[in-house]
C-alpha cells in the first residue's frame, strides 16, 4: 500500500477532522502549497483560506481556515487554526451576508471580517 | 403547641428550604463539570500541536524574537527595576468553597515572591472575585475581565492573551513588563483542584512527562520564514494557554462548587435530624407534661371531695 498522509485538522476548541489522505493543498503566505506523502518537514503560516484534504477514493475534505499553521514532519501532516469550519458546514448566505456587511462597513475589523467570510466562500465553492 | 416546639418545627422548614437550593446547586453544578470537561479535552489536541511546534521552532532556529527574551538577557537586567504581570484566574460567582480565594492566596504568595526579587507587580484579573479582592483594598489593576469564568470562549481567551502579549512588547518605560506569570487552578480529578503558578512569558517550554511521539523533533523547514512563523505563533501559542487555563479553572470552579454544595446539603440533612430528635423530645416533654397536669389537678378535685365528705 501507498504512504498516505496521517491527517489531523484542529481548531483552537475542538478536533475538526482527522483521517487518511493521498494529498493536502494549503495556501500559505508565499503561496498554494501541496503536501504528498514523503514531504520534508515543514512548518508554515497558512493563508486566510481553504484547504483541501484528497482522500485515497478521490474524496476531497474542504475546510474554511482562518488564522492558521501546518505542520508535517514523518507524513503526519498537521493543520492548527484558530477557526476551522467543514466546507458542509459553512452557512453560505451568513458568510455572504457577512462579506457584505464588511465591504461596506468601514469599522476596523471590517478587512478580517471580509477575509473570513471570503474565506468561508471559497471553501463552499471548491466543494460544490 | 408549646413555644418550644413551634420554634424547632420552623427551624426544619427553614434548613429543608436551604437544602433544597444546595441540593439543587450541586446538581446543577455537577450536570455542567461533565461540559467543561469534555471543553478542556477538546482543547487538548490543539494546545498539544502548538507547544509541539512552539518547540520546533525554538529549538531548531536561533531567532531573536521578542517573545523568547529570556530575563537572565543582559540589556533586560541593566534596565533597572523589572515588571512582572500576574494574570490572576478566579471565579464570577461565590458559592464554590475556597476555589477564589485559593487562587487569590496563591496569586499573593507569587506577588510577596517576585517583590522579595525586585520586581514590580502588574495585576491582570478574570473574574468578579479577584477583581473585587482588588477593589476592595484600593489596588490598581491593569486589566480586568468579567462574566465568562464559568464557561470561557477562545475569543475570551484571545482578547486576555492580547492584553497581556501587548503589555510585554511595551518597552519597559512605558510601563510595559518583562514577566508574565498566570495563577490558575488546575483541575485534576472531580474531588482534587490544585491551584498553579506558571510563567507565560519568556517562553517556558512546558516538560511534558512523557517523550514526545518520535522521539526526538524533526528538522523543520519554516515558511515564509522562521522569524514570521515564530511572530505569528507565539502569540497563539500564549492564546491556547490561556485558554487552556481559563478552561481548567473553569471545570475547576464548578468541581468545586459541586464539592462545597455537597457539604452544604449533608450539613442541611444532619442538622434536620437533630432538630427532629429536638422536637420529638419537645414534644414528649409536652405531653407529659399535660397529662401530669391533668392527674394532679383530679387527685386535687379527689382530695378537696374526700375533706368535705
Amino acid at each position: 500500500m501507498a504512504d498516505l498522509l496521517d491527517v489531523e485538522l484542529v481548531a483552537a476548541d475542538r478536533k475538526v477532522w482527522s483521517g487518511e489522505a493521498a494529498m493536502v493543498v494549503a495556501r500559505t503566505t508565499d503561496g498554494d502549497i501541496g503536501i504528498l506523502p514523503g514531504h520534508a518537514p515543514i512548518l508554515g503560516i497558512l493563508f486566510n483560506g481553504a484547504v483541501q484534504i484528497r482522500q485515497e477514493g478521490g474524496d476531497r475534505v474542504v475546510a474554511a481556515v482562518h488564522g492558521g499553521f501546518l505542520s508535517v514532519a514523518d507524513n503526519k501532516v498537521g493543520i492548527l487554526a484558530e477557526l476551522a469550519e467543514l466546507a458542509e458546514e459553512i452557512d453560505v448566505e451568513r458568510a455572504q451576508r457577512a462579506l457584505d456587511a464588511a465591504s461596506s462597513s468601514d469599522e476596523e475589523s471590517a478587512p478580517a471580517d471580509a477575509q473570513r467570510a471570503e474565506a468561508r466562500l471559497r471553501a463552499h465553492s471548491l466543494v460544490g | 403547641m408549646g413555644a418550644q416546639l413551634r420554634v424547632y418545627r420552623r427551624r426544619i422548614r427553614s434548613v429543608n428550604a436551604t437544602k433544597k437550593i444546595t441540593k439543587a446547586m450541586e446538581l446543577i453544578a455537577a450536570s455542567r463539570i461533565v461540559k467543561a470537561q469534555q471543553r478542556v479535552a477538546d482543547s487538548t489536541p490543539y494546545a498539544e500541536a502548538i507547544t509541539r511546534a512552539v518547540s520546533a521552532v525554538a529549538s531548531f532556529s536561533d531567532v531573536d524574537h521578542p517573545l523568547t527574551h529570556s530575563p537572565g538577557d543582559a540589556e533586560r537586567e541593566s534596565d533597572g527595576p523589572r515588571r512582572a504581570a500576574k494574570l490572576l484566574l478566579t471565579s464570577d460567582r461565590g458559592l464554590a468553597g475556597a476555589y477564589s480565594s485559593n487562587a487569590i492566596r496563591e496569586g499573593e504568595r507569587l506577588t510577596e515572591l517576585l517583590r522579595s526579587e525586585g520586581k514590580e507587580i502588574v495585576p491582570f484579573v478574570v473574574g468578579r472575585k479577584g477583581v473585587g479582592f482588588y477593589r476592595f483594598r484600593g489596588r490598581e489593576l491593569a486589566g480586568e475581565w468579567t462574566g465568562f469564568s464559568e464557561s470561557p470562549s477562545y475569543q475570551d481567551a484571545k482578547e486576555v492573551a492580547d492584553a497581556v502579549i501587548e503589555a510585554f512588547l511595551k518597552p519597559n518605560e512605558e510601563g510595559g513588563v518583562d514577566e508574565i506569570h498566570i495563577v490558575y487552578t488546575q483541575f485534576v480529578s472531580m474531588v482534587s483542584q490544585r491551584t498553579v503558578t506558571r510563567r507565560l512569558l519568556p517562553l517556558e517550554i512546558e516538560e511534558t512527562e512523557e517523550e514526545p511521539e518520535g522521539g526526538a523533533l524533526p528538522l523543520y523547514e519554516f515558511e515564509p520564514s522562521a522569524e514570521d512563523v515564530l511572530d505569528a505563533l507565539l502569540p497563539r501559542y500564549i492564546e491556547s494557554r490561556v485558554y487552556n487555563a481559563l478552561l481548567q479553572s473553569a471545570a475547576s470552579e464548578l468541581a468545586a462548587r459541586r464539592r462545597a454544595m455537597k457539604s452544604a446539603t449533608d450539613n442541611a440533612t444532619e442538622l434536620i435530624k437533630s432538630y427532629t430528635i429536638k422536637a420529638n423530645a419537645a414534644r414528649q416533654a409536652e405531653i407529659t407534661q399535660e397529662i401530669s397536669e391533668i392527674v394532679g389537678g383530679a387527685n386535687a378535685l379527689a382530695d378537696a371531695t374526700a375533706g368535705s365528705e
